[in-house]
């Protein structure tokens, strides 16, 4: 008798132990060397995963083998069984004293620019072997203030404000803990852009470029460096440092020819991203200003500008699992297509047949 | 292992577990939330609650939403069953009673009569349910207006308005080119006279089920972020028109296993010579049918 | 005293224009000078379908259109004619509750036969009469039309929103519609993605008739199409509303069709409305120095 995907059970048992040898390999990697020598990959998932924590991260691209996707899914599913005790102070990533900060904007600014680590000059040639140069010391000069490139325009107002005049400071909302409806404010925009999957953002972001919804951009800044997290406890307070974390700024800067309600002025894209992940938050910038198009009065016909097309479809960890779901059985749907098509067929037949003898040829 | 905290793998010393979970999975604080958007379904018959689905330990898309549903409302006195295709044995399913034996400490059954939480998807069992057992389908993509408006602004104004002229214009379209309608899964149903509702991919067969059953059925769409209901003893009507009525699917022949007609089957490819057999969809109520009967042996 | 003229008037109005003839001046109502207001306020169930007074729609400071005012009767047709850029299709938008009213009144009749102000209805309301009152014909038949539903689809929808419920009479209503507009039968089945511009915009008129609105707005209609086939449509859309006494308010560039179809034209430019009244003394008698230079323009082209 024909069983019918019976014994699940010791299948699946045997699947994960097929799984666990395929990515024991001689010699295990440590969590920490995964953290050290391959932070950018850390940073992805940590921001994708939304948790900062460097070794929970790399925890789960071992336990991924790899598949960014598959620790990114670790991590949430981690992370959201994890009890709130409330959130943070705002970062002021203008007091950020950046291992690298560059605009493309201004040749000269105060506080001067700074390469830092960066791939962007490297030669990308092949290495046998990787080597470790001595890194030469500060030069003596007293840290200079580094003033966002944002804030010395606004001076002038020659870019908006980073918020409205008549601004409350609302609470930014939380996708994560309440049920988010379109459309959705910017801050919880914002929110799912920093979880969303940054091959998707950067596609988005290009295509802006491309002329789908161009924004005409200008990286006004990005900068990188590690910041104090304050948090405000009820118990004590006042705000008490609880760390620091690594982060990466973005602010765009683009032009805006104005409206009836505003003068002609440069408007912004916003992008922050946990660690080293330039690319992340400069996507989520370009992004972030596409889909303000109502805002500004713009004409959105392009997917970059469409938030239900791009919130609805940036959470990678909701796309792979609803890909990912096609493996699973559909028998039962697909026979009742089955059975739907074989009588829609014989229909035909019949229709056909009668059309056929109808035919004096 | 239910009662405590479960550790998972860690190269730490016992003594400092880094990774914890709460018992039953979800924090106690999302559980509640879970339950008021439950409420509220049940008291909106068909209306979709937005609820801030959480991720759990299996993709999206592979039930996170029953999952989430099943995970608020199980209590130690319960006895879980978890089908997927009508049976207790497939993979996933199989995986997902699992989990929750793992961090719930559930018990379970695959007896349907037995069960007081049936979670499923894609099937309604064969064996009638009673009142006080709980149903909870998982749900891929709860707006039965999903792909005739692709926008969910657009389609939440539509239910709020009660507009459905469009999904009829669905059903007459079919009628237009086949004569009849061609839906025959996830077919479209209105509740309680109000809202239209998508009774997730169960086949067409399935949806007289839904009418009236004594059972409390709660949906899960863990990927689209919502949760609705209908209580017990609700009306559940396929749509149709008055001269093309909905007609669910059916099969002539009976289970070549059991012997049962007028259940779902299920074609199983036999050959490459296209020989197949037709058996139960619903392998409880197949295995226990043809246990309890004296079938002259299944042919082949 | 105004009411018998009302009531008397869109049957005689509809079958002189159905004739191609001139209403008489009895039927002509003058309100471009704003003369009836107050009679017409007072009396509420006159039986117009919209009452306009110094209507205006602002984008940002400035405006779309401004100070715009008349009444329209049922039967009658009204064309606002203008350039690109004139204000007619914010004004077609501020009718038809698309676009707000942000300055003076905007009233319409709403199933109680009462004028309403259009800045007082509810969303579901604004829908209801999109479903059992008004029609929009649009100049894109794209935007008016699903176009990869069935012709016959397209046109039970309005029934089945409506809360229609069996097929065949569905079926039927829809044929006789798509029949009334000139579809051959056999092309009921067939989407509108696959039929001439000219069918597309006789389909799109047939599921905005086929309910039986009481007031239906056209975005130039008939532009885009081919002359022999526009003048066969304005030909179409004049015998249907003439039989089936509809008010209308069509927005054209094209004196022409104003000529061929209005009873009365209102002329806009900037935003304003340069000049009001019956089309054939508009287009005959201009006043104004714009409606002229306008009139001039097409007797020379």
């Amino acid at each position: 008798m024909y069983v019918a995907v019976k014994g699940g059970e010791k299948a699946i048992e045997n699947a994960h132990a097929l799984l666990a040898k395929r990515g024991s390999g001689q010699e295990r990697v440590t969590a920490q060397q995964i953290s050290e020598q391959m932070g950018v990959l850390v940073s992805r998932v940590m921001n994708e995963g939304s948790l900062y924590d460097p070794e929970l991260a790399a925890k789960a691209l071992l336990q991924a083998q790899g598949d960014v996707l598959e620790a990114i899914t670790l991590l949430r599913s981690y992370r959201t069984t994890l009890p709130r005790f409330g959130v943070t102070a705002a970062l002021d990533t203008g007091a950020l004293p950046p291992e690298r900060r560059i605009s493309a904007t201004f040749k000269d600014i105060p506080g001067g620019q700074q390469l830092g680590a960066t791939f962007d000059y490297t030669h990308r040639l092949l290495a046998e072997e990787l080597h470790t140069p001595e890194v030469p010391a500060a030069q003596g000069e007293a840290a200079e203030a580094m003033p966002r490139v944002t804030d010395l325009l606004g001076r002038s107002a020659l870019v908006e404000p980073d918020h409205p005049q008549d601004w409350a400071d609302p609470e930014p909302g939380d996708l994560t803990r309440e049920p988010a409806t379109f459309p959705m404010s910017r801050a919880e925009r914002l929110q799912a852009l920093a979880r969303g999957d940054e091959g998707f953002l950067l596609s988005l972001g290009y295509s802006t470029q491309r002329g789908f919804g161009n924004t005409h951009p200008f990286a006004g800044e990005v900068r990188i460096g590690e910041i104090e997290v304050l948090f405000e406890a009820p118990e004590i307070g006042h705000e008490v440092p609880i760390g620091r974390i690594e982060v990466t700024e973005c602010q765009m800067v683009n032009q805006f020819v104005g409206s009836a309600e505003k003068p002609p002025q440069f408007t912004r894209g916003y992008g922050l991203s946990f660690g080293r992940a330039e690319r992340k938050a400069m996507s989520m910038a370009l992004v972030d200003r596409a889909l303000r198009a109502a805002e500004f009065g713009e004409r959105a016909v392009s997917p970059a500008q469409d938030e239900e097309f791009v919130i609805s479809h940036c959470d990678n960890v909701q796309a792979t699992g609803f890909v990912e779901h096609l493996k699973l059985p559909h028998y039962v749907d697909f026979q009742a297509e089955l059975v739907l098509l074989r009588q829609l067929g014989a229909e035909f037949g019949q229709s056909t047949d009668g059309r056929a003898s109808n035919d004096p040829d | 292992m239910g009662g405590q905290a479960m550790t998972l793998t860690d190269q730490r010393p016992a003594s400092e577990p880094r990774i914890v979970y709460n018992e039953g999975y979800l924090d106690e604080q999302t559980k509640r939330a879970i339950r008021r958007a439950l409420l509220k379904g049940v008291a909106i018959p068909g209306f979709q609650v937005p609820f801030a689905s959480r991720e759990v330990p299996m993709p999206r898309g592979w039930g996170t939403g029953g999952v989430q549903v099943t995970a608020s409302i199980i209590g130690p006195e319960d006895l879980l069953k978890v089908i997927d295709q009508g049976a207790d044995d497939t993979t996933n399913a199989v995986s997902i009673r699992q989990f929750f034996e793992r961090v719930a400490g559930s018990a379970s059954t695959t007896h349907t009569e037995q069960a007081t939480i049936i979670q499923t998807r894609h099937r309604i069992p064969e064996t009638p349910l009673a009142a006080g057992q709980t149903i909870v389908y998982q749900v891929p993509i709860p707006e039965p207006l999903r792909f005739l408006e692709p926008r969910e602004t657009e389609t939440r104004r539509l239910h709020a308005l009660e507009e459905y002229g469009l999904m009829y214009v669905k059903l007459y379209e079919d009628i237009a080119r086949y004569g009849h309608i061609a839906k025959t899964y996830d077919y479209p149903v209105r509740v309680n006279g109000r809202y239209i509702m998508a009774p997730s991919p169960i086949p067409s067969f399935d949806n007289p089920k839904m009418h009236m059953s004594p059972a409390l059925q709660l949906f899960g769409a863990g990927r689209e972020k919502r949760i609705y209901a209908v209580p017990p003893f609700t009306s559940v009507e396929s749509l149709g028109f008055e001269d093309h009525p909905f007609e669910p699917q059916s099969f002539e022949r009976p289970c070549q296993i059991c012997g049962s007609e007028g259940v779902y089957l299920d074609e199983v490819i036999t050959d490459d010579a296209g020989g197949a057999m037709f058996v139960c969809s619903d392998t409880d109520y197949c295995a226990r049918t043809s246990s309890g009967t004296s079938t002259e042996g299944a042919p082949q | 005293m105004n009411g018998e003229i009302t009531a008397g008037a869109p049957g005689v109005m509809a079958r002189a224009a159905a004739a191609g003839e001139e209403p008489s001046d009895d039927f002509r109502r003058e309100v471009g000078g704003h003369a009836d207001e107050s009679g017409g306020d007072m009396c509420a169930a006159s039986g117009k379908v919209l009452s306009v007074r110094e209507a205006g729609h602002r984008y940002g400071d400035r405006f779309g259109c401004r100070g715009v005012s008349f009444d329209l009767w049922p039967g009658e047709v009204l064309a606002v004619v203008g350039e690109s850029g004139s204000g007619k299709s914010t004004l077609l938008g501020l009718l038809s509750a698309r676009l707000s009213t942000d300055e003076g009144s905007v009233r319409c009749q709403t199933s109680g036969g009462e004028l309403t102000e259009l800045a007082t209805l509810s969303e579901r309301e604004v829908r209801r009469l999109w479903r059992t009152d008004w029609g929009f014909v649009h100049q894109n038949a794209a935007d008016g039309l699903r176009m990869h539903v069935s012709a016959g689809g397209n046109v039970g929808e309005p029934l089945m929103a409506n809360g229609w419920r069996h097929y065949g009479q569905i079926r039927a209503r829809a044929a006789e519609w798509l029949e009334r507009v000139e579809i051959p039968a056999h092309r009921m089945d067939e989407t509108p993605a696959t039929f001439s511009g000219g069918m597309r915009q006789r389909v799109q008129i047939a599921r905005n008739l086929v309910f039986g609105p009481r007031l239906v707005f056209m975005d130039e209609p008939t532009s885009g199409l081919d002359v022999s086939v526009q003048a066969r449509l304005l030909d179409l859309i004049r015998s249907l509303v003439a039989d089936l006494g509809l008010a209308v308010v069509i927005v054209t560039h094209d004196l022409a069709v104003a000529r061929l179809i209005s009873h009365r034209t209102l002329v806009m430019k900037d935003g304003q409305v340069i000049e009001h009244g019956l089309t054939d003394r508009v287009l005959e008698d201009p006043q104004a120095a714009y409606t002229q230079l306008l009139v001039s323009s097409i007797l020379k082209g």
